[in-house]
């Protein structure tokens, strides 16, 4: 087999089962690791706290013995473009320096460190608040809470410096490993399940599912069409390729923004 | 002591009470560079911007200052392509006022990016997508447009004046100067609309979010229009407090009538637009985002009231009545409220989409700036008041003004 790169337009996503979902946070401490996400020894400030995948608690605003909680991991959204002449990812189309990029064939949004300027345009553009702005220098001499610290990073992924905005990637650098192993082994297409987050990998109680949206024999294509399947502000059609799952109305409506005359948010009468 | 620099003929203070006078902003301007220092080595960290308050004192400071500065480059437009001759009176004051506030919001900017060193990257890697990037290439370029027609007053200073190359390198500039009049109005045009439309594209914050006219939001000609009502009057605000502080008349009266009447003019339009426009994003863009006004808080409502009802239409009706605009205690009050009204508008833009949140389950967020914050902001204002002084004390600002004040 000629061992060439090809491209099939993959869109990788995520489909998270908050029916499944306990709280527990291994998303967000296996995300972390996995990310070289900095740590600083006081991290109460929760407004410039890094965490690329951030776990959200809502409930249903009900008294005793009726009230209901749910956990809403989110990571980033990736959202997508339009497609039909109109509106680009919110992040990518605002980056000034070209330091946020969608990338078509695998739908990913990366982030390139290196050319962030820290103007944090993408930050106000976000409404997902899922990126982050190093306030503080991460694995620095300059930090030295740091110290010792650099020994804990994983080689694969490359640290932040201060004043450059993160999010999460899905793990690019895993899909590039999944690649790189294909290509060995003279593959031209990665099986379902060889490229995961690290997110996916880590929960407990499996309620994260990662894969190709596009390909109709991955369960996350499967699971994006279930009737549970909703999305974070799809009505702002941002398009994010992370779907969420919940067989509660009232958890559904959570995802969006209602006017009384279009439905009754539970959000809005119950709490 | 300084006498050989003063214009001729012109009176000004003597040199021990200019020094005392300068001691406040040069205090203010190093209050400004010390926390400048300390932002630059230490991050961004010293400043209480968020993840969620991205955008905070600093923008609002540069988008206030920078629509306030506008009076720099409509005035050019209104002098030399439109030949009100009038205006000449003024336009050094204009170009002057223009100039610290574009090379003051470009030294915040400066600091209020994470990584300083790689401002470049906005031309390097340029991303002709984000209304940042025309921002930043307007700005830049219509700086040194600014430099390009203060260097021909600084060159008038009596003794700079004296040295043949400077005198004729100054004296042809003024020659040209209707190309980079244009050239100017070009530009500013251009990044007043875009620090409008950096806000108008955001497509999933409904707080800001506009339709538009390709690929320009509505907020792209409603920040256009709102600079250059608001410019003039910030340039008039600026030479009566010079005139009350020299105790002299430096520019004639038919001159600040005609920058008053044409900004209360473009005052009105604005207003009527603006008022279009929010009822267009009450009634269209918020109900489709599954908003209403209501979700914001009265705090917002508000605000708004506030905007366009009190620093509105007030200063317009003060601005358009020939009685109100011809006395000069309320034309001071217009002018006030009018430069109000922008900073309010430019605040409830900024402050407002960061603040509100887009996301059911999200908080609303409060911000307040630390000291390092403001002391950049004051340093900028102490950085205006220097520039300015030592202008009008050393230079011929005021073109008009020996005549003026001769008995």
């Amino acid at each position: 087999m000629e061992k060439t790169e090809t491209h099939h337009g993959h869109k990788y996503g995520m489909v998270i089962d908050l029916d499944k979902c306990t709280g527990c946070g291994t998303c967000m401490v296996a995300c972390a690791s996995e990310n070289n996400v900095t740590v600083r020894s006081d991290e109460t400030d929760k407004e410039r706290s890094i965490t690329w995948m951030k776990l959200y608690k809502i409930d249903n605003g009900k008294p005793f013995p009726e009230t209901e909680v749910c956990y809403f991991p989110r990571p980033c959204m990736h959202c997508d473009e339009d497609g039909h002449g109109g509106h680009h990812s919110p992040c990518v189309s605002v980056c000034p320096a070209t330091a946020t990029k969608l990338d078509h064939n695998t739908g990913i949004v990366s982030q390139i460190y290196t050319r962030c300027v820290g103007c944090r345009y993408c930050q106000a553009a976000c409404p997902y608040h899922a990126r982050y702005f190093n306030w503080w220098d991460g694995y620095s001499f300059l930090q030295p809470y740091s110290e010792g610290m650099e020994r804990a990073l994983s080689p694969e992924v490359s640290p932040r410096m201060r004043g450059v905005v993160e999010k999460c990637t899905f793990c690019h650098h895993r899909l590039m490993s999944a690649k790189n192993r294909a290509y060995a082994e003279d593959r031209r297409e990665l099986e379902e399940g060889e490229y995961i987050t690290a997110c996916t990998e880590a929960c407990p109680a499996q309620a994260i599912t990662f894969g190709d949206l596009s390909n109709h024999d991955h369960e996350v294509y499967k699971l994006s069409k279930s009737d549970r399947a909703f999305r974070l502000l799809e009505r702002l059609n941002s398009k994010p390729k992370v779907y969420y799952l919940s067989s509660k109305e009232w958890v559904k409506k959570f995802a969006d923004n209602y006017t009384p005359d279009q439905i009754q948010p539970a959000t809005k009468k119950e709490i | 002591m300084d006498s050989a620099f003063i214009p001729e003929g012109a009176k000004r203070c003597s040199t021990p009470v200019f020094f005392f006078w300068t001691i406040p902003w040069v205090m203010l301007l190093a209050f400004g560079g010390f926390s400048a220092a300390l932002c630059l080595i230490f991050g961004l960290n010293q400043t209480h911007m968020s993840d969620v308050f991205a955008f905070a004192l600093w923008i609002v400071f540069d988008l206030a200052v920078i629509a306030l500065g506008a009076g720099a480059f409509f005035t050019g437009f209104l002098t030399y392509i439109i030949k009100k001759d009038e205006l000449k009176d003024i336009i050094n004051a204009a170009v002057i006022i223009g100039f610290i506030c574009y090379s003051g919001a470009m030294g915040l900017l400066a600091i209020d990016i994470g990584q300083p060193l790689r401002n470049w990257f906005f031309f390097w890697h340029a991303n002709v997508h984000s209304m940042l990037v025309e921002v930043s290439f307007c700005i830049s370029c219509y700086l040194s447009v600014l430099l390009i027609e203060y260097i021909p007053i600084i060159f008038e200073n009596r003794k700079l004046d004296e040295v043949k190359d400077f005198h004729f390198f100054g004296h042809h500039l003024h020659h040209i100067m209707a190309i980079f009049a244009a050239t100017g109005t070009f530009l500013s045009f251009f990044h007043q609309g875009s620090l409008g439309g950096m806000f108008g594209v955001m497509y999933i914050r409904p707080f800001v979010a506009r339709w538009g006219f390709y690929i320009w939001p509505w907020t792209f000609f409603l920040f256009i229009l709102s600079a250059i009502a608001a410019g003039p009057c910030f340039t008039i605000l600026c030479t009566k407090l010079t005139e009350a502080l020299s105790k002299k008349k430096l520019v004639p009266d038919n001159t600040i009538q005609l920058l008053a009447k044409i900004s209360g003019g473009l005052l009105t339009l604005y207003l009527i637009l603006k008022i279009l426009d929010t009822y267009a994003w009450v009634n269209g863009i918020l109900p489709q985002a599954g908003q209403g006004l209501s979700d914001f808080g009265s705090y917002t409502t508000m605000m708004l009231t506030f905007e366009i009802g009190v620093f509105g239409i007030i200063p317009m009706l003060l601005l358009i009545t020939p009685f109100t605009r011809k006395s000069n205690f309320w034309l001071i009050i217009a002018c006030l409220m009018n430069c109000t009204g922008i900073v309010l508008n430019r605040y409830i833009v900024i402050i407002g989409s960061a603040a509100l949140p887009v996301m059911p389950f999200d908080k609303l967020w409060t911000y307040m700036p630390t000291w390092q914050e403001w002391g950049i902001a004051l340093g900028m204002i102490g950085y205006g008041f220097l520039i300015f002084s030592l202008s009008y004390r050393y230079l011929p600002v005021f073109p008009k003004e020996k005549e003026l004040n001769s008995f």
